[in-house]
């Protein structure tokens, strides 16, 4: 084995038997069959390199889970194997096991001890331990009188107080307030360039792309992709839209990463496609660049009598706050006159002046300026797309403003953009 | 026998637990640890005045006024330990069931903590009932020096036969509930309560098959009635034991990777 992590074969089911009886026999190798046997991954083939930042994507229940147990050995493998070099620091159910009735302290040092550690090297790291979850002098009182951040706080510090070889991190993680999530992400990243391995369960494409040497995409428990995080986490994407296509005729779904589709509306005019391009190259794109030039192309079928259509569009962010939106009605462009088997095509240029952050984008086909009058259809988030600010300095918010600084006069002129 | 060196690298991890364990059963109630000793004396207690009525006979072999209640404390000394670690190894894994799923660590550690916080419980009842003796005026003799070994006999049977009831119940929670019935049956049908020769001879053939008399009577006999341990009986029982040990610890090792996906 080269790296810290190997997986051979790697296959788990879940077993049901006619009679529990059955299921005893099988264990002293009675040639028994289980009634019913449900693969949730068969066939997992990956390595992990010593030093490698590896993501691990897919929908849910594509079988994360499970994999992350079988690594991790909470469960065993009905076939194939794991073999693991090293130490293993799973944050994945941060608190596990503590006892209200003990203190903090006690319970480190029985969290500690679950973890296999010995008493004088938990005793070596208990001020460590301390120091780094900062709860103060509750760490001397019983955990049923902290509030859950404390709880994770010192959950957090025991589970990275020992250096891993690998470490795994669920997504799932949110520690605390936002000091304490950037210091644990700040220690979880000084493991990275000590060289320790991380396996990052998440949903967001972003981390991915920023984080992680490689990607593997887990989708009915079968490895889909290994590869390079660009790579993969465009198949992702593709692979989710081919879903969304199939899936005609569903009113309501939650997408991976909490938005939530809604399809409303009479009918008489539909939405066939929404798809987002490069307005130069014509490739499609579901990752843009701060600054890219973008074109959103929508095609509408007519199923009735529509004598007047419009098109509002709505851009939203990730909490859901529009950042933009406007309508063919504001801009003077209604078609009208329109029968049953018509299509239409709508092409909207933009520049991509977001921030950096996951957006949607909602189309709806009305007939004036509100969908009060006829509201032939709207969907919420049909479109979901990541922008990543790649070439411009670094900054916050939703919005990109073409801005520089003057210092002294220096750098400035009263035509920045000659 | 890599089970066994697990637990033994994981041993700090084991006495933390016991000490744990019994820790969280004092800290929040007032009388405490006191509570684990209180339940059988209050028992013994019961069953004192009311039984001592039926039984007014003195004991045989013993010339005290309180001959039967502390009859009573030896048998049940015995029973307390066999029956509350069945029923802990009952539940053992069903009540650990969300640290399994969530946490790796060597599966041997839980009925070895189970068995600690056993022993360490049973001890103090052991000390409650010496003092209560005392107070009573009985002082049991030197055959007293074999009681450990009767309690680590009474413990191995009681995990033995708990780990395999217990494995079972991740399965078929039936058997959670056909237990504490079957150790109702047998707690009358071991001489704790009343005293063996009281019945037909017949039937005493019969009663002394439970593979718990000679545990109980050799309780009675090292602490009431300073004769030695029924040697002959322990004998063949401790050949069994060791065999029930055996088998419990290969079901455990065979079922454990099941346990968790059926919790």
């Amino acid at each position: 084995m080269s790296g810290v992590l190997e997986a051979k074969g790697l296959g788990k089911a879940y077993r049901r038997w006619r009679s529990e009886w059955l299921r005893a026999a099988s264990w002293f190798g009675a040639p028994v069959r289980p009634a019913e046997e449900h693969w949730v991954l068969r066939g997992i083939d990956f390595s992990v390199e010593s030093g490698q930042t590896v993501g691990i994507v897919g929908q849910n229940g594509a079988g994360k889970s499970t994999l992350l147990k079988l690594i991790t050995g909470t469960t065993r493998p009905t076939e194939g194997s794991v073999a693991t070099g090293g130490r293993i620091a799973a944050i994945l159910e941060l608190g596990m096991g503590f006892n209200p009735d003990l203190t903090g302290r006690e319970n480190a040092f029985h969290s500690a001890g679950l973890m296999g550690y010995s008493r004088a090297q938990i005793a070596d790291a208990m001020p460590g331990i301390e120091s780094f979850a900062e709860i103060g002098e509750y760490f001397d009182e019983p955990v049923r009188t902290y509030s859950s951040g404390m709880q994770m706080r010192v959950a957090f510090s025991v589970a990275t107080a020992f250096k891993p070889d690998l470490l795994i991190v669920d997504e799932a993680l949110s520690v605390g307030d936002s000091y304490f999530q950037h210091k644990s992400f700040d220690r979880i990243r000084s493991y990275r360039d000590q060289g320790v391995s991380i396996l990052l369960v998440t949903h967001s494409m972003s981390d991915v792309r920023t984080l992680c040497d490689r990607v593997i995409l887990l989708d009915k428990g079968r490895v889909v992709k290994d590869g390079a995080p660009d790579e993969v986490v465009d198949f992702y994407n593709a692979m989710i839209a081919e879903k969304e296509n199939e899936a005609g005729g569903i009113e309501q779904v939650r997408h991976e990463g909490g938005w939530l589709q809604t399809r409303s509306g009479t009918g008489e005019a539909r939405i066939v496609e929404l798809r987002l391009f490069d307005a130069k190259t014509g490739s499609e794109v579901s990752m843009a660049t701060v600054g890219q030039h973008l074109t959103l192309r929508l095609r509408a079928e007519i199923h009735g009598d529509v004598p007047q259509l419009v098109l509002g569009y709505m851009l939203r962010d990730r909490q859901g706050h529009v950042v933009w939106g406007t309508n063919t009605w504001h801009t003077g462009q209604v078609r009208m006159g329109l029968k049953a088997g018509d299509t239409v095509e709508f092409a909207m240029n933009f520049t991509c002046t977001l921030g950096p952050g996951s957006y949607s984008v909602s189309p709806a086909l009305v007939s004036t300026d509100t969908h009060l009058v006829n509201n032939y259809e709207w969907v919420d988030n049909l479109l979901v797309f990541d922008v990543m600010n790649v070439s411009s300095p670094t900054f916050i918010g939703s919005n990109w403003l073409d801005a520089r600084f003057g210092i002294d006069g220096d750098g400035f002129s009263e035509n920045p953009r000659e | 026998m890599d089970m066994l060196l697990a637990a033994w690298r994981y041993r700090f991890f084991i006495l933390s637990s016991i000490r744990n364990d019994l820790r969280s059963r004092f800290i929040r109630s007032k009388l405490g640890g006191l509570w684990m000793v209180i339940h059988p004396l209050a028992q013994v207690l019961i069953f004192a005045t009311i039984l001592s009525e039926v039984l007014a006979a003195k004991l045989p072999g013993i010339d005290n006024k309180y001959a039967y209640a502390l009859y009573l404390m030896a048998g049940m000394l015995c029973w307390t330990l066999f029956t509350e670690t069945i029923t802990r190894c009952l539940s053992l894994f069903i009540d650990s069931g969300n640290l399994m799923k969530k946490m790796a660590f060597p599966r041997i550690c839980l009925p070895l903590i189970a068995a600690g916080t056993m022993l360490v419980t049973n001890v103090l009842l052991l000390a409650a009932i010496l003092l209560v003796f005392a107070v009573l005026g009985h002082f049991p003799g030197h055959y007293i020096v074999w009681l450990p070994l009767l309690i680590l006999m009474t413990l191995a049977f009681s995990i033995g036969l708990g780990l395999i009831l217990g494995v079972m119940n991740v399965f078929m929670r039936d058997i959670g509930q056909v237990v504490p019935v079957v150790l109702q049956a047998l707690f009358w049908m071991t001489p704790i309560v009343y005293v063996t020769n009281i019945m037909p001879q017949k039937l005493q053939f019969w009663f002394k098959l439970n593979p718990l008399y000679p545990l109980v009577a050799s309780y009675q006999n090292v602490l009431v009635f300073g004769t030695p341990p029924l040697w002959r009986e322990l004998l063949w029982l401790s050949v069994a034991i060791l065999a029930l040990l055996v088998a419990s610890l290969v079901v455990f090792r065979r079922a454990s990777p099941e346990i968790v996906d059926a919790l």
